[in-house]
């Protein structure tokens, strides 16, 4: 089952325009990764699909329906994001924060199965040990934790995650990408993710979506898309491509000026 | 035996429900604070009468047969004080709400009530029915209703100047300061061109007093404050996932712009339905959501009641020392508010862990 339709979505701040022209797709327990410079539309990208901005052109959710036609609350549920960082403003227990994503689901009152949920979610992801500790104090693997932990509360289809590792230090970050990996696998949902870390997007992605100018440039399984080629027209670095244990690992050698020669 | 996980769920689960009844046990205590001073606030003035005859006072008149009281204590009490009283309480609850709304919508913790204008445009809607008398309203209203609606209208601007840009936080502090500034310099000049017993009565009336109090006017405190205060604690959830940014809020099914407006306006209605008939009393919508985070925390499902009553401790306390430090002088209550809170607030902030905004 598809899970999302992206159809000539295009998106501009003012006159500059961001995305133009995109046609994703998102099957089902698949983990699609936007790769791609700075400012290439990866981040716009993932707003867009949740309507945090704007965008034209059409994106479909749950077996077609336009995201125009649906409340916010049903698009709430749909569809989780786990922001790059959260600015937790005023002091929150990390219980707390992670209730906050049945929100969709729930009124003034806090259900008995709001709070089983809760709990079942913490167990989930091993952070029912910091519970009432204040969601601030933590450390930046555990915010992260807490705060895929709230995504999930939503029952999502889909986990959108903006640069989820762009924080963490190495251990963190197969951490993180490995309970992602585990969820999609096992509850069935698909996660789309903005993602800097070329070689942790081929080790954990089934498909690679490569953005360029806004458009994209090419989309496929990351062992043909991670080719030297490739790297340098995207990201204008000239690598090279390790093939070893059946996944690329990119070494980034220089960055090359516009032309593609060394600057 | 129960598997090890469901053990631990049951264990997770209880010791959520014990923080959750310890913000509600510090919201009863806060209560029975109220009702403790109340009784204390009543007892206090030229004629000398006993808590027990404070209460019994007031108890009379809902349970005749049960409580006793004279004619004259009847009328020290229900006449003279416990109006009074009562103002300090929803007073102070009202400001300590909109002032807790007002922080949580704009995410930043100087804001207040008055930190869109709203003091300086009730002080200038009240310096031009002083000094010019100049209004919307006529006869015993004047100051009242031209304070009303100069602050419902820099409200009104507000919003105006911050849709054009967005309703962010900062489009509507930015638009605020303007409008603070803007009102100011206009309340100056009509200082500069009156004579010097309307400035003098312009003064008296920034300080804030509640000795203007009737039983009408707490009426409409009563009413305004309860009203918008159950209209903000359904928006409790709201306000949270605002707290963690709008691009959650947003994620979460928030209308972000919709709930900044709806909450926006009720704290100015508040604001305004109160500083009109006392003068501008500003430390409490500053301060009192802050002593009540410390105690119970961010969440506002807690925080918007708690901080009210919090609030209403703090006026009418304030109000109660403010009558009798030096009575038969009758301090203005704008005055010892900050001289109370502020040491409080500093014991508070000073004995809370770091990192805590």
């Amino acid at each position: 089952m598809v899970k999302i339709t992206i159809e000539d979505l295009s998106f501009s701040y003012g006159s500059n325009k961001i995305l133009d022209g995109l046609d994703i797709v998102v099957g089902d327990s698949e983990i699609l990764s936007l790769v791609g410079p700075n400012g290439s539309g990866k981040t716009t990208l993932i707003k867009c699909i949740d309507r945090i901005l704007k965008p034209e052109g059409r994106i479909l959710l749950d077996g077609g329906r336009d995201i125009r036609s649906m409340s916010s609350k049903e698009v709430a549920r749909y569809i989780g994001y786990v922001p790059q960082s959260s600015s937790g403003f005023l002091s929150t227990t990390v219980f707390d924060t992670i209730l906050m994503g049945r929100k969709p689901h729930m009124g003034w009152r806090v259900g008995d199965e709001d709070i089983d949920h809760v709990v079942k979610i913490m167990k989930l992801l091993h952070v029912e040990e910091f519970a009432l500790r204040d969601f601030n104090e933590l450390s930046g693997g555990q915010k992260q934790r807490v705060l895929i932990a709230r995504a999930l509360c939503q029952e999502p289809e889909v986990l959108l995650l903006d640069e989820p590792t762009s924080n963490l230090d190495v251990k963190h970050q197969l951490e993180v990408m490995d309970i992602v990996t585990s969820l999609v696998k096992s509850t069935g949902i698909s996660a789309v993710m903005a993602i800097h870390d070329l070689n942790l997007a081929a080790r954990y992605s089934d498909t690679l979506v490569m953005l360029k100018d806004g458009k994209v440039y090419a989309r496929g399984d990351p062992k043909t898309l991670l080719t030297e080629e490739n790297i340098r027209t995207i990201f204008g670095v000239e690598a090279v491509v390790i093939n070893s244990l059946d996944r690329p690992y990119v070494v980034p050698v220089r960055p090359l000026n516009g032309d593609g020669h060394d600057i | 035996m129960p598997p090890e996980n469901a053990i631990e769920r049951s264990e997770l689960r209880e010791e959520y429900t014990q923080f959750v009844g310890r913000k509600l046990l510090v919201m009863l205590a806060s209560l029975l604070g109220i009702v403790l001073l109340m009784g204390i606030a009543t007892t206090l003035g030229s004629a000398d009468i006993s808590p027990a005859e404070a209460y019994s006072a007031i108890l009379a008149r809902f349970l005749p047969g049960q409580f006793q009281t004279t004619e004259f204590i009847d009328t020290i009490v229900w006449q003279l004080r416990l109006h009074r009283v009562l103002m300090a309480i929803f007073a102070g609850m009202g400001l300590a709400v909109a002032g807790t709304a007002m922080q949580g919508i704009l995410r930043n913790p100087l804001a207040s009530p008055f930190t869109l204008g709203i003091a300086s445009a009730a002080t200038f809607g009240a310096s031009l029915a002083i000094i010019l008398g100049a209004g919307f309203v006529g006869g015993q209203y004047l100051i009242v209703g031209n304070a009303f609606v100069f602050t419902m209208l820099a409200s009104m601007i507000v919003y105006g100047l911050a849709k054009y840009r967005g309703i962010t936080p900062e489009t509507m502090i930015l638009a605020g300061i303007a409008i603070m500034y803007l009102f100011s310099a206009m309340t100056s000049f009509l200082q500069y061109v009156g004579e010097a017993e309307e400035v003098h009565e312009v003064v008296f009336w920034m300080m804030g007093s509640l000795g203007r109090s009737s039983w009408d006017k707490v009426g409409i405190i009563a009413l305004v404050t309860c009203v918008c205060t159950l209209i903000l604690m359904k928006l409790s959830w709201d306000i949270n996932a605002l707290g963690a940014g709008d691009e959650t809020a947003k994620s979460l099914g928030v209308n972000v712009e919709v709930v900044r407006v709806i909450c926006m306006v009720l704290a100015s209605l508040i604001t305004a339905s109160i500083i009109c008939f006392t003068g501008t009393i500003g430390f409490i919508g500053l301060v009192a959501p802050h002593i009540t985070r410390m105690i119970v925390g961010g969440d506002h499902r807690f925080l918007i009641p708690a901080s009210g009553l919090v609030g209403a401790i703090l006026l009418l306390g304030a109000d109660t020392v403010a009558r009798t430090i030096i009575a038969p002088v009758i301090l203005p209550v704008g005055i010892m508010t900050a001289f109370l809170g502020v040491p409080f607030f500093v014991y508070l902030f000073m004995k809370r862990r770091k990192g805590y905004w």
